[in-house]
C-alpha cells in the first residue's frame, strides 16, 4: 500500500515516503524526460530536463520529494518547450556528430531528441574546442559529447568507491576530470566499472564493442526512450 | 493549374541526401505527376527562371558560392528545406571548424602526406569561391522553414514531408523517420 497520492497532470499518483516524484512517475508508468538520472544512482539534479511544476513551481522531478496531495505538472506546453530548450543547448554547447558516433542509436541524448521532436537546435552552434582522451587502453573519454550529466561522478564514487571522475571549473566552463595527471590511463578505472558503463552519451566508451549491433536493432531505432516505462501504465488497468 | 515546381541543391555535402530523394523508389513517378523539379542536379538545370514551392537544400556553407546559391534559393522559393545533418548542423565538413583555416588549408595544400606541392601554393584564384572561416548550417546563413535531420534523412521522411507539404497538410512524421544518423 502506498503512503499517500498525489496528482500529475490531474492523474492521481501513489507514492510512498521518501520517493522522489520522479520515481512515484516511473512507478505509475508515467515517464517524465530525464537524463542525468540513472538507476541505482543518487540523483544529481544537473541536467534539469525533468522540471515540472509542483505547486506551480519548478523543481527537478527527479530530486524532489514526493508529497501527500501536491499537485505536479508536467506534460504542458511550457514544460515541454522549457525541455525542448534544455536538450537544444545540450547539441549547441557540444559537439554531436551522430552520423559516425557508436553510441548513435542507443544514446539517450539523441534519443531525448527524437522523443521531443528536434529537427534542429534554434540555438547557434558554438563548435567548442575539446579534447580526446585515449589514454586507457579500455576505454576512452570523447569530451566533444560529454553534457556534464555527472553520472561517471557519481557512479565512480558511490558505486567503484574509486573517485575517477569529477567536475571542474563552473558554470557553462564546467567539465569532467579524471583524478590523474596524465589522463584516463593513469586512473585505475576499469572497464567493468560502472562509471564507464552508465555514460548517456558517447563520451565515456568501452574500446573495441562499438556498432556491435546493426542499425535497426538499437536501443531507440524502434521506440521512443521512455517508452517502457509508459508500457507499464498501459499494461495496469486503472492506468489511463 | 500548374504543377508547384521543386528546386534542390547540394552545397557542402556528399549528394547522399538527393540519392536518398531517389531512394522513394518507385514513387518518384508519382511525385513526377505531383510535382515539376525546376534548378536541380537532377535535371542539371543551372538557374532559376520561375518561382519554386520548394527548395531542398543539402549541405553546409562552407564558402561564398554556397552562400550566393543559398540567397538564391531563398529569393525564388516559397519554402526551404535544409535537408541532412550537413545542411541542419553542418555535418562531417563542419569538422573543420575545430581547426584554424589557416592550419586546414596548410595541412591539406602544404604539410599533408600525400601533398606534392612544389610551389607550396594555396589556391587562391578569384575563379576558386573562396572558403568561409568555418561550416555554417543553412539556418545561420538564411531563414529555413524545415529541417529534416539525417545522414541522409530516410527516403519515407523525405516523401512523407513533400506530400504534407503539398496537400497542406501538417507533418507528423512517425517515430524512426527524425533521426540523426
Amino acid at each position: 500500500m502506498s503512503d499517500f497520492t498525489f496528482t500529475i497532470d490531474g492523474v492521481e499518483v501513489p507514492a510512498n515516503k521518501g520517493q522522489t516524484i520522479l520515481e512515484a512517475a516511473d512507478a505509475a508508468g508515467i515517464y517524465i524526460p530525464r537524463l542525468c538520472w540513472a538507476r541505482d544512482l543518487a540523483p544529481g539534479g544537473h541536467c534539469r530536463v525533468c522540471t515540472v511544476l509542483v505547486n506551480g513551481r519548478p523543481q527537478s522531478a527527479c530530486t524532489h520529494p514526493a508529497g501527500p496531495k501536491m499537485v505536479v505538472e508536467h506534460d504542458t506546453p511550457e514544460i515541454r518547450a522549457w525541455r525542448k530548450n534544455v536538450v537544444e543547448m545540450l547539441f549547441v554547447e557540444g559537439n554531436h556528430y551522430c552520423m559516425f558516433c557508436e553510441k548513435s542509436g542507443n544514446c539517450e541524448l539523441q534519443a531525448m531528441g527524437y522523443r521531443l521532436g528536434i529537427t534542429t537546435p534554434k540555438y547557434p552552434y558554438m563548435f567548442p574546442q575539446r579534447a580526446v582522451d585515449a589514454t586507457h587502453p579500455d576505454v576512452m573519454v570523447d569530451h566533444n559529447r560529454c553534457i556534464a550529466c555527472g553520472r561517471c561522478v557519481r557512479a565512480s564514487r558511490d558505486l567503484d568507491g574509486k573517485n575517477v571522475f569529477q567536475f571542474v571549473q563552473r558554470g557553462h566552463h564546467v567539465r569532467v576530470a579524471v583524478n590523474a595527471e596524465g589522463g584516463l590511463g593513469r586512473t585505475n578505472l576499469s572497464a567493468a566499472d560502472k562509471a564507464a558503463q552508465l555514460c548517456p552519451v558517447g563520451a565515456i566508451l568501452v574500446k573495441r564493442v562499438g556498432y556491435a549491433v546493426p542499425v535497426g536493432r538499437r536501443l531507440y531505432d524502434v521506440k521512443p526512450i521512455g517508452s517502457d516505462i509508459e508500457a507499464k501504465r498501459a499494461a495496469t488497468p486503472s492506468g489511463k | 493549374m500548374a504543377k508547384p515546381k521543386v528546386a534542390t541543391a547540394s552545397l557542402a555535402g556528399c549528394f547522399g541526401c538527393h540519392m536518398s530523394i531517389l531512394d522513394i523508389d518507385d514513387r518518384i513517378l508519382k511525385l513526377a505527376e505531383l510535382v515539376e523539379f525546376h534548378k536541380s542536379p537532377i535535371n542539371d538545370i543551372k538557374k532559376f527562371s520561375e518561382r519554386c514551392l520548394v527548395g531542398i537544400i543539402e549541405g553546409g556553407c562552407c564558402n561564398e558560392e554556397n552562400v550566393h546559391v543559398l540567397q538564391d534559393f531563398r529569393k525564388n522559393c516559397d519554402l526551404l528545406i535544409s535537408l541532412g545533418d550537413c545542411a541542419t548542423m553542418g555535418g562531417l565538413p563542419a569538422m573543420r571548424n575545430h581547426v584554424p583555416l589557416e592550419e586546414c588549408l596548410a595541412e591539406a595544400y602544404l604539410h599533408g602526406p600525400t601533398v606534392h606541392n612544389p610551389a607550396k601554393q594555396i589556391p587562391n584564384d578569384p575563379e576558386i569561391p573562396l572558403i568561409l572561416d568555418k561550416v555554417y548550417p543553412l539556418h545561420e546563413v538564411v531563414k529555413i522553414d524545415l529541417h529534416l535531420p539525417g545522414c541522409p534523412p530516410p527516403a519515407d521522411a523525405i516523401w512523407e514531408v513533400l506530400v504534407a507539404l503539398l496537400n497542406n497538410k501538417p507533418i507528423d512524421l512517425k517515430y524512426g523517420l527524425l533521426r540523426y544518423d
